[in-house]
């Protein structure tokens, strides 16, 4: 042992000192800033949100500000690889690849948003209302989505647009009414779930009706899984548009979208691979961006994670 | 576990039925008939066929027809192959894209448990990012890119450089010898290897985290053991029930993976067979497809049933 | 004559994590002889458990890291074992029950296999002879109808028998040594009092010594010989269970038996106000000095020294010293050990 002196006044009692002991040592944040935190600590999904904004300009941009159309058909210039004049080369019919590229960017994208916005939207309100009545509305109702589901929906997808004819407004429903399924069985989970939350009756009880303590806790919890999904639902729709026109039943030309060039690059594999290659990497690049976001955005959202 | 079997056996059925109808009433929602774009038909003959067909009938009783036959198993006859039943046709062709997606599913399901095994237990290091990414590649890249790529880099450029040894070692389309499947299978498989890995991995880590592995560990088990019989034993039961969405989504991927790879298989009768408005055949093809699926729904429910004891012995 | 058979010295445990390195085990050092059953006393969080597992082996070692001190089992150091050599350890010289049984149990293996797993691994029984010791097995813990029993699954058993499955696990192979990490905290009140008895009764008949880790002090009363009090990482008081219960010296020993309720007594419940300090960046002097109402200007800056009350009775605190004022043990006024 060591032998220090020992004064008498350290002997004085001087008693206890809770504040300091109960000092929180960290700040405590709220869910919002603590997931960003954790969004912007994970590098891959920043670097997949980069990516997807990049891509999003130039599809939007590259069409509107390039001296070429997406349709101009140059017969003096059929089948030739990239060069300076036409980066990505062109196709069978003299077209620029480059900005039909990114015009087929363009539609696919508006496919996508579009029809992601109204699956979300139909999901949200079924979901809502399945979960709001719940008893047997609820079983009946989550029962129609596990019958219909049965079928993939890719094969309705296909049904549905043999039925319904042609045009991108066809495509956008088409998709959009397959694909909401997701969505709506989460948004039923969220809605049980928080009428069984202890506050939910405790706010009741006290007669209060207080939006911001919903604000707090109500929207925190719920809206998590519904941005993933959301997230995830635009690359889904993406494949789903590619895999129509790859089938030829999405996009018809004269107008571009990534499946229908993929499908028609891929005609001209053996001779002119360039064809198939840049629109399929962009599409890759774009999907597997949103996915890498989805992933980032689940572990930021998911409170048991919290620090 | 009975009443499990049978509620699920019920919905199965009911499944069914709400399949065939919608089908039916939704190919009937087509304009025009089945006959439109093909040749000039005079308007008598067209008469006859169409009453042959029952295609004058009301609409009521053309399903209740239709439903009778399908209860028999019989799906008609298809329009454009006229005289082969649409029975014939799916018979012949089922076989090919049977084998075709069991291969997958094998090759797929036993890759994917493995990687995501492995992955799990060696969190951290090389091989679990290298699942990772590969998984996410899986599910951003679409199945056909996939199917291209393989049948450009290894059919056509490793064939052309096997070509000088006197054969080519990948074909790249059509059917017929084992050697044919490799592209194909590999095609289907690979999403499906990055899910199932993917699954497999997080269900691992999960159980890895429990408290009975710590338990087994404590009794002085050694690693395999524990691995084996504890760790896997467990997390492999919520793949059971991912299964089922493998089996759907490779039926759907087969319906391209058939086209690039000039396989004659069901997909590819069924893509031909919208092309031609032959929809006796589309609707039987949808409603064989809906059924395969469902039944397939309904064993991996009874599957898991018997594997987790937990739903065994209530 | 007492023969000794586990000594911890001067252990030090801790572990990795973003937010910098927890130290969870601090300088801990205590022994158990032969048939005793010590009970190591403190609140969450304050390395009792992480002790426990440390002895074992069972800490994943990234994140966790035992910084100083060893664990001799029957005069051999165990610490310096390879992972492979524990597992002859674990199970048939030293098992552990552990707090929830639901969870501590594989759900997809019979009760009866999971007996039969350490006898065939330890003992080379075959599949016959184990089945029927894990028979017996179940019947010892007091498990009706024990060959049915054992063909079932741990779904299918209460809370109080899966724990009951538990023990018979754990001393299926006899091993010396039994740890018990907080084997009554997920139990009922009633069932609690069965596994503490079923437990002695165990012990009488197989000679176990046991380690018996709690937070409360009530369950401790009847079971335990000796008693350590645990704080944050570090032990503070220890001794038999009269010298603690009779005579304790620390202020957490005092706080600790005054917030055990009586039924016997009408008294109002004192808890022990405050929280256990952060272990990642623990203070230099007395882990207690901020809760503790006789606080004085060196329990802040320097570690007690250790003070001997009695035979084996020690302990850790600034109050013993001869400078220190006179403090009255509260409990003799108020009447509660």
């Amino acid at each position: 042992m060591s032998d220090m002196t020992f004064k008498q006044d350290d002997f004085k009692v001087v008693g206890k000192d809770l504040e300091g002991s109960e000092r929180i040592v960290r700040k405590s944040l709220t869910y919002w800033q603590d997931a960003w935190m954790r969004l912007k600590a994970n590098r891959m999904a920043l670097v997949g949100l980069i990516i997807i904004i990049i891509i999003t300009l130039m599809c939007f941009l590259v069409p509107l500000l390039s001296e070429q159309t997406f349709n101009f058909q140059d017969y003096d210039a059929i089948n030739e690889g990239p060069s300076a004049a036409h980066l990505f080369g062109t196709d069978e019919l003299g077209r620029d690849l480059w900005v039909r590229s990114w015009k087929g960017g363009q539609i696919s994208l508006l496919i996508a948003i579009a029809s992601t916005i109204i699956n979300v939207t139909i999901g949200v309100i079924y979901g809502g209302i399945s979960g709001h009545f719940g008893g047997k509305v609820d079983i009946v109702m989550m029962r129609f989505i596990e019958i219909i589901y049965s079928v993939p929906q890719l094969i309705w997808l296909i049904l549905l647009r043999y039925v319904l004819g042609n045009g991108l407004g066809v495509i956008i429903f088409v998709i959009s009414i397959t694909g909401w399924g997701g969505m709506a069985r989460i948004v039923r989970g969220q809605v049980l779930q928080l009428k069984q939350m202890d506050f939910v009756t405790a706010a009741r009880t006290l007669g209060a009706s207080t939006p911001r303590i919903m604000w707090r806790h109500l929207i925190p919890n719920t809206m998590g899984p519904i941005i993933v999904n959301l997230t995830f639902q635009v690359p889904g729709a993406v494949f789903a548009e590619a895999f129509l026109s790859y089938l030829g039943l999405g996009v018809q030309p004269p107008l571009a979208s990534w499946g229908l060039l993929v499908n028609q690059g891929t005609k001209m594999l053996l001779v002119h691979p360039y064809q198939l290659f840049f629109p399929a990497f962009l599409m890759c690049v774009f999907m597997l961006a949103f996915n890498i976001v989805g992933d980032g955005l689940r572990d930021a959202l998911d409170p048991r994670l919290r620090n | 576990m009975l009443k499990y079997t049978l509620k699920r056996f019920g919905i199965m059925l009911l499944t069914i039925w709400i399949i065939i109808t919608f089908t039916f009433f939704l190919m009937h929602l087509m304009p025009g008939d089945p006959f439109t774009d093909q040749k000039k038909i005079p308007p008598e003959i067209l008469e006859n066929m169409m009453d042959k067909y029952g295609l004058n009938d009301p609409l009521l009783v053309q399903y209740g027809t239709y439903l009778g036959k399908v209860v028999r198993f019989d799906l008609g006859d298809s329009f454009k192959y006229r005289g082969r039943s649409v029975n014939t046709i799916l018979k012949d062709s089922f076989g090919v894209s049977g084998s075709l997606g069991l291969y997958s599913i094998i090759f797929g399901g036993l890759l994917g448990v493995a990687f995501g095994i492995i992955a799990a237990l060696n969190r951290g290091k090389f091989f679990d990012f290298f699942v990772i990414i590969l998984a996410v590649l899986g599910v951003s890249v679409p199945n056909f890119v996939f199917a291209t790529l393989f049948q450009y880099f290894l059919g056509f450029k490793l064939g052309a450089l096997t070509a000088e040894w006197g054969f080519r070692i990948f074909p790249i389309a059509r059917w017929g010898t084992p050697m044919h499947y490799v592209l194909p299978v590999l095609a289907l498989g690979a999403s499906y290897i990055a899910y199932i890995a993917r699954m497999m991995r997080t269900s691992m880590l999960d159980v890895i985290n429990q408290d009975y592995i710590r338990t087994a560990k404590a009794k002085g088990l050694s690693q395999r053991t524990v691995v084996w019989k504890h760790a896997i034993r467990n997390a492999i039961l919520p793949i059971v029930t991912i299964l089922g969405v493998a089996i759907a989504g490779i039926v759907v991927g087969s319906l391209v993976i058939e086209n690039i790879f000039a396989i004659p298989g069901m997909g590819k009768y069924f893509v031909q067979s919208i092309m031609e408005n032959d929809y006796m055949m589309i609707m039987g093809t949808t409603i064989f497809y809906a059924v395969i699926l469902v039944i397939m729904m309904f064993l991996i429910d009874v599957l898991y049933g018997v594997v987790d004891p937990r739903i065994r012995l209530d | 004559m007492a023969e000794r058979l586990l000594t911890v010295e001067n252990l030090q445990v801790c572990f990795e994590t973003y937010a910098g390195e927890v130290q969870a085990v601090r300088d801990v050092s205590f022994y158990l002889d032969k048939g005793e059953t010590l009970a190591i006393v403190g609140e969450s969080g304050c390395g009792k458990s992480v002790t426990a597992q440390t002895i074992m082996q069972l800490i994943p070692m990234p994140p966790g890291k035992i910084k100083g001190g060893k664990v001799e089992l029957d005069n051999v150091e165990i610490s310096a074992l390879t992972d492979k050599e524990m597992e002859s350890v674990r199970g048939e010289q030293i098992s552990m029950i552990f707090q929830d049984p639901m969870t501590s149990l594989n759900p997809t293996m019979k009760v009866g296999k999971q007996i039969m797993e350490v006898l065939q691994k330890h003992q080379d029984m075959d599949k016959k002879e184990a089945k029927e010791k894990a028979v017996e097995m179940l019947r010892l813990v007091g498990i009706p109808k024990p060959d049915k029993r054992a063909d079932q699954y741990p779904h299918q058993y209460s809370g109080g028998m899966r724990q009951r499955a538990m023990i018979a696990i754990a001393l299926a192979c006899n091993p010396k040594l039994l740890i018990a990490d907080e084997p009554t905290t997920a139990l009922d009140v009633t069932i609690q009092a069965q596994i503490m008895e079923l437990m002695q009764d165990l012990q009488q008949k197989l000679h176990t010594s046991i380690i018996l880790i709690t937070h409360d002090l009530g369950v401790v009363a009847d079971v335990a010989d000796r008693i350590a009090v645990m704080y944050a990482g570090k032990i503070l008081e220890s001794g038999s269970l009269e010298d603690i219960f009779k005579n304790p010296q620390h202020p957490y020993t005092w706080g600790l038996i005054q917030s055990v309720p009586r039924l016997d007594k009408k008294k109002r419940l004192i808890p022990i106000e405050g929280t256990p300090p952060d272990l990642i960046a623990p203070p230099v002097g007395c882990p207690f000095a901020a809760r503790c109402q006789y606080c004085m200007q060196i329990c802040k800056d320097r570690f007690p020294e250790k003070t001997v009350v009695e035979g084996n009775h020690y302990v850790h605190c600034w109050l013993q010293h001869e400078m220190a004022p006179k403090v009255d043990n509260p409990l003799e006024k108020g009447g509660n050990a």
